[in-house]
């Protein structure tokens, strides 16, 4: 099988420092793929380096057999940065419909078959219950649903969620997972999802990518989170503690799911 | 009082106040309304007090204020269009520019003595002195204007709404930001010759505001936006006819007691839905 996104010794810097080093992995069409790492790992940086936003400096990257930025048609792409719209009363549903055809030219009419594909987006997020009320009074929850909708639009055969768990309670993180999963099993599409924490993910993720110190480890999650392959990677020693079927990492200092170092993963408002 | 406004409607000062208006409401609550889902209200106001450095200092270069402030106010717009979709959050910058440019302003006015009564009328507005000449303008500014937001305003709202994502599929922020914050140049000015400088904000954000606060589309946005920029535009007119109060403090009270009225029932509408 020939993989949608090919990564190989690919690096990125920015404002002088080295985001990423050597970074290589494969990715097959129809895999759910977790991608983890401290805050400013490179997380965000990785999938906007793969959508083109942001250049690399070395090595060979393909997206459908594309150099990024040509096939992201075919990307859903949810970004870490949220939607500011507190003093407007525009519904959650012309938010998604701002997304279909939003980069042609002329005026934001919509047709029959553009309302089709924003319900049917809609749908799929499992966002029809509020699609008609203002996004500024939606909740956390129901607000990433609404931009995992956005995303959505234009049938897209890879989705890059940057994030879709942050700020949600344990309940709505496992329904958005749910969701997630979902969509996958409907659609086929290919999905990199990144979060902050591992233990929500497992048993719907095919592969991790694993992100820290400017490198980068793809494989199964078991091979990726042991304390010999995360050590490798931080350069320190990592422990990967596994207790009530959960999995804990920490290093000999503490816990490294909060960052060491930070920059630019947060950068969006 | 109906033969009374027809009366009104007979003198061309009124006419000509009236023709204005409508055009600068219109635009002003179109263009409003992307000013109010961008969040860059801040700007378009300092867009109105650095278009005063213009109008002061065409004097000196023997240009008409309306050409002064054009020239200043679109240079300036493309500068703060060049900081991208970060503009909301540079007030600190644009603050700074702003009242330099005010100072500088005054400066103009200081060298260029005997021309307070005009600076007063680009201050405060003078919409009963809208020449023919003037309305030309207007039309053409206007016409101009809506006719390239028309031509960007799809990717303007994707661009307004998600940028992220709309970056992501191929459209240029930096470009789209430049360009509307030319429109919103042109259109400050043009909003500033009805109600002046000073209020101008409210005939771009006072509507649009108004109409952001409970319509749920874009289109819907759109269209009350306009009708309340007109309804604010014409009433505050005919009574400013009526009383011999100034129009700009009429429309300007208008809006916001409109404003008052759409705030509370907003509140208690989102509140209990």
């Amino acid at each position: 099988m020939t993989p949608i996104i090919s990564i190989k010794d690919v690096g990125v810097r920015l404002g002088g420092h080295d985001i990423l080093r050597e970074v290589s992995a494969e990715i097959f069409p129809g895999e759910f793929i977790g991608i983890f790492g401290p805050n400013g790992a490179g997380k965000s940086t990785l999938m906007r380096c793969l959508l083109g936003l942001i250049p690399r400096c070395a090595g060979q990257l393909s997206v459908f057999g594309e150099p990024p930025g040509q096939a992201n048609r075919a990307i859903g792409y949810m970004p870490q940065s949220r939607t500011h719209l507190e003093n407007t009363a525009l519904s959650a549903r012309s938010i998604v419909a701002a997304v279909e055809s939003g980069n042609h030219w002329g005026m934001p009419w919509s047709t029959q078959a553009s309302r089709e594909e924003v319900e049917r987006a809609i749908r799929l997020a499992g966002a029809e219950e509020y699609a008609h009320r203002p996004f500024s009074v939606l909740s956390g929850g129901e607000r990433q649903r609404i931009m995992l909708a956005q995303a959505l639009i234009g049938k897209p055969r890879l989705l890059m969620l940057d994030e879709p768990l942050i700020s949600l309670d344990p309940r709505n993180q496992a329904r958005m997972i749910e969701c997630v999963a979902g969509i996958k099993a409907a659609t086929g599409t290919t999905i990199l999802f990144s979060a902050h924490d591992i233990n929500p993910l497992i048993g719907v993720m095919d592969r991790v990518i694993y992100v820290a110190g400017g490198r980068a480890a793809i494989g199964a999650a078991d091979d990726i989170i042991s304390s010999a392959a995360l050590s490798k990677l931080y350069g320190t020693t990592i422990h990967v503690v596994r207790a009530e079927g959960r999995i804990f990492i920490v290093a000999d200092e503490g816990n490294v799911t909060e960052a060491e170092h930070q920059h630019h993963d947060h950068n969006h408002d | 009082m109906i033969s009374e406004i027809t009366n009104y409607l007979s003198y061309d000062f009124v006419r000509n106040a009236l023709i204005a208006g409508s055009l600068a409401g219109v635009l002003g609550a179109v263009v409003g309304y992307f000013v109010v889902i961008r969040r860059v209200s801040f700007a378009a106001h300092a867009l109105a007090h650095i278009g005063f450095t213009g109008a002061t200092g065409a004097a000196l270069f023997a240009l008409s204020p309306l050409e002064g402030m054009l020239f200043i106010s679109t240079l300036a717009g493309v500068m703060m269009g060049a900081s991208g979709n970060k503009l909301h959050r540079s007030d600190v910058a644009i603050g700074m520019t702003l009242s330099v440019c005010l100072g500088v302003g005054m400066l103009f006015l200081a060298l260029y003595k005997g021309f307070s009564g005009q600076a007063s009328a680009i201050l405060f507005g003078n919409i009963f002195g809208v020449s023919r000449r003037q309305i030309v303008q207007i039309v053409f500014l206007s016409a101009i204007s809506l006719g390239i937001l028309a031509v960007f305003s799809r990717k303007l709202f994707f661009a307004s709404v998600q940028p992220d994502l709309a970056e992501a599929r191929g459209v240029s922020l930096s470009a789209l930001s430049i360009i509307f914050m030319v429109i919103l140049a042109v259109s400050v000015t043009l909003a500033s010759q009805v109600v002046g400088i000073l209020l101008v904000f409210t005939l771009i954000i006072g509507p649009a505001g108004i109409a952001a606060r409970f319509c749920r589309s874009f289109w819907l946005g759109i269209v009350t936006s306009i009708v309340i920029g007109l309804f604010a535009v014409w009433t505050g007119i005919l009574l400013a006819c009526v009383t011999d109060w100034p129009p700009s403090f009429w429309i300007t009270a208008i809006l916001f007691v409109l404003y008052l009225i759409t705030e509370t029932v907003c509140r208690f509408i989102f509140r209990n839905e």
